[in-house]
């Protein structure tokens, strides 16, 4: 929850994000880019921070159910995600490498 | 605020700094694969930071319902990660991607009723940037299954054209649109839950056009939503750790959308309003062709590579269907034996998503230093004795370059074409996904060998062993 001014700290905070990820993934190579898809996969699981604190803060039992739903589908992104990179990762070698 | 409660911020704030710190840091790491493994473990340790912290930063009032929401949500995504085959792999992205949206649209709905309970006026911003998680995390959802399915056959992959789709989207738009200015006017759960059905069947709506071949760009595109959804849930919670790690996500999946739409001679508009390959089939019927190619035995092809200096494997998605990829590494192996230079020519679009066939290879143990893209090997050509396309046709057409009248004219295409000579694998003559006849059967120096592409390989592998 913002006022103004937080609000357009934050709306800076995305636009430069914004710019980092433009210059960090264009640096990516096409042959890890499935891994990047799934990578940054696991990494948009942080909406686990959203779904803990709003689990964490609800009162109602409906709002601790939906939380509980939103902590789970977030977690299933952030291991599953992470993992399935690196399963990938692992097979990339180079010549001679065993 | 007491002085304890003070100190808990301040360390919460200060793990999220390094939380973002620590995916940024390991998103550059996947800038070589040297690193990748290890940027990808920063991540998982920047995500657990960011989890930790906010644990021990806030009150959590019932752990219960958080801990059996965890264990169950871990336990899938532990599972579908290890069981799923690398040729599934675009299924399992679009289905995480659905996940990650719905769990933006749940939060934002759990931040709402507690809004509704607690205050009695809420904030105009805070109202609309619910409405866009919603929004988004709904798409997202419905569009990621539907994708989702189309890969896996449960829909059909051709492109479903409703006949007033247009009016239908633009109703649904417009009923976005109001509800939105009912929620910033009068904070109900019934506006909520408007925004909501329609983001939902909007979803279904948008991917549900598209055809099966154009997946690997919705995927892309779905991707890019999730972590706006992400992103724009940083902004219902004023949490800037999700701000950033969602802008990162979204950052990279519309630079990703971009190459795929430009490696396929697409607009983004263009694959979106979908339709794309409805009247191939009467496309391809019509364009047999009388012209005599030159076929080859696997014999012969074993000759031909046998005696080369430097080969190029072309694979395309016939390779990975045929799971031929393995036969094809025990070939290079054989040939690099014999002192032949062997590489690979990656097209973008040669698999179902993004680098989907360096994973392949790189599952059947072929390096990552042999796997080369469009710009890296298209110089190499012409200095190559051999080029074996296998399951790959569009992407190796010279059409692309020369006949403007082509449907694939202006298509960044491998310079196949440019090899002393061309070994062309493929089950028959049918044409490619763009139903166009690709000139490079017809040339001289194109020979043609029919069959299943695992078959063949085997073959001229064990002829290759007899020379």
């Amino acid at each position: 929850m913002f006022d103004a001014e937080a609000l357009i700290i934050a709306l800076t905070v995305f636009v430069l994000a914004i710019f980092i990820g433009y210059e960090v993934i264009t640096k990516v190579p096409p042959t890890l880019h499935t891994p990047l898809m799934s990578g940054s996969n696991a990494i948009s699981g942080i909406v686990i921070v959203g779904a803990l604190l709003v689990a964490g803060q609800a009162d109602g039992i409906a709002g601790q159910i939906l939380g509980a739903i939103a902590v789970g589908l977030a977690m299933i992104n952030v291991v599953g995600g992470f993992m399935v990179t690196d399963r990938m990762l692992k097979m990339f070698r180079r010549s001679g490498q065993k | 605020m007491s002085t304890d409660a003070l100190f808990h911020l301040n360390i919460t704030n200060a793990a999220y700094i390094v939380a973002a710190i620590l995916f940024i840091v390991g998103l550059k790491q996947l800038g070589s694969p040297a690193t990748a493994r290890n940027g990808n473990r920063m991540s998982a340790l920047a995500m657990l930071a960011a989890i930790v912290a906010t644990i021990v930063g806030n009150d959590i009032a019932s752990w219960e319902f958080i801990l059996g929401g965890a264990i169950v949500g871990s336990a899938i995504g532990a599972f579908s990660a290890r069981k799923v085959a690398m040729t599934s792999m675009p299924q399992l992205v679009a289905i995480f991607n659905g996940f990650g949206g719905a769990a933006s649209a749940v939060i934002a709905a759990a931040e709402l009723i507690r809004l509704i309970d607690n205050e009695a006026d809420i904030a105009q911003d805070v109202s609309i940037t619910i409405m866009a998680s919603v929004i988004v995390g709904g798409v997202t959802l419905t569009g990621s299954f539907i994708a989702f399915g189309k890969l896996q056959g449960i829909v059909p992959t051709r492109p479903i054209l409703l006949p007033i789709r247009n009016v239908i989207n633009v109703a649904l738009l417009i009923g976005m649109i109001a509800s939105t200015v009912w929620l910033v006017i009068d904070p109900s759960m019934t506006a909520f839950m408007i925004a909501g059905a329609i983001a939902l069947a909007l979803g279904i709506l948008v991917v549900i056009p598209i055809g099966g071949a154009d997946m690997p760009v919705v995927i892309a595109l779905l991707n890019s939503y999730s972590g706006i959804a992400g992103a724009a849930t940083g902004f219902v919670l004023g949490n800037t750790v999700l701000i950033i790690a969602g802008s990162l996500v979204g950052a990279s999946g519309l630079i990703l959308t971009r190459i795929m739409t430009k490696a396929m001679n697409r607009s983004l508009a263009n694959v979106m309003l979908g339709g794309f390959g409805v009247e191939d089939g009467a496309a391809s019927a019509g364009g047999e062709d009388e012209r005599p190619v030159t076929s080859i035995q696997p014999e012969d092809a074993a000759m031909m590579l046998a005696y080369a200096q430097s080969v190029i494997f072309v694979p395309g998605y016939g390779l990975a269907v045929a799971q031929a990829q393995h036969q094809v590494r025990e070939l290079a192996d054989l040939l690099k034996e014999k002192g032949i230079s062997v590489r690979y020519a990656i097209h973008p679009v040669a698999g179902r998503m993004p680098g989907h066939m360096n994973v392949l290879l790189a599952e059947a143990n072929v390096p990552y230093d042999e796997l080369k893209d469009l710009d890296e090997i298209n110089g190499e050509f012409q200095r190559t004795d051999v080029a074996v396309v296998i399951g790959a046709n569009d992407v190796t057409n010279p059409s692309a370059r020369t006949d403007k009248s082509s449907p694939i004219y202006g298509m960044p295409i491998l310079n196949v074409d440019a090899a002393q000579s061309v070994i062309m694998m493929k089950r028959g003559m049918s044409s490619g996904f763009a139903g166009v006849q690709n000139e490079l059967f017809f040339l001289d120096k194109t020979q043609m060998l029919f069959g299943d592409a695992k078959d063949s390989v085997e073959k001229i592998t064990a002829e290759v062993k007899d020379l």
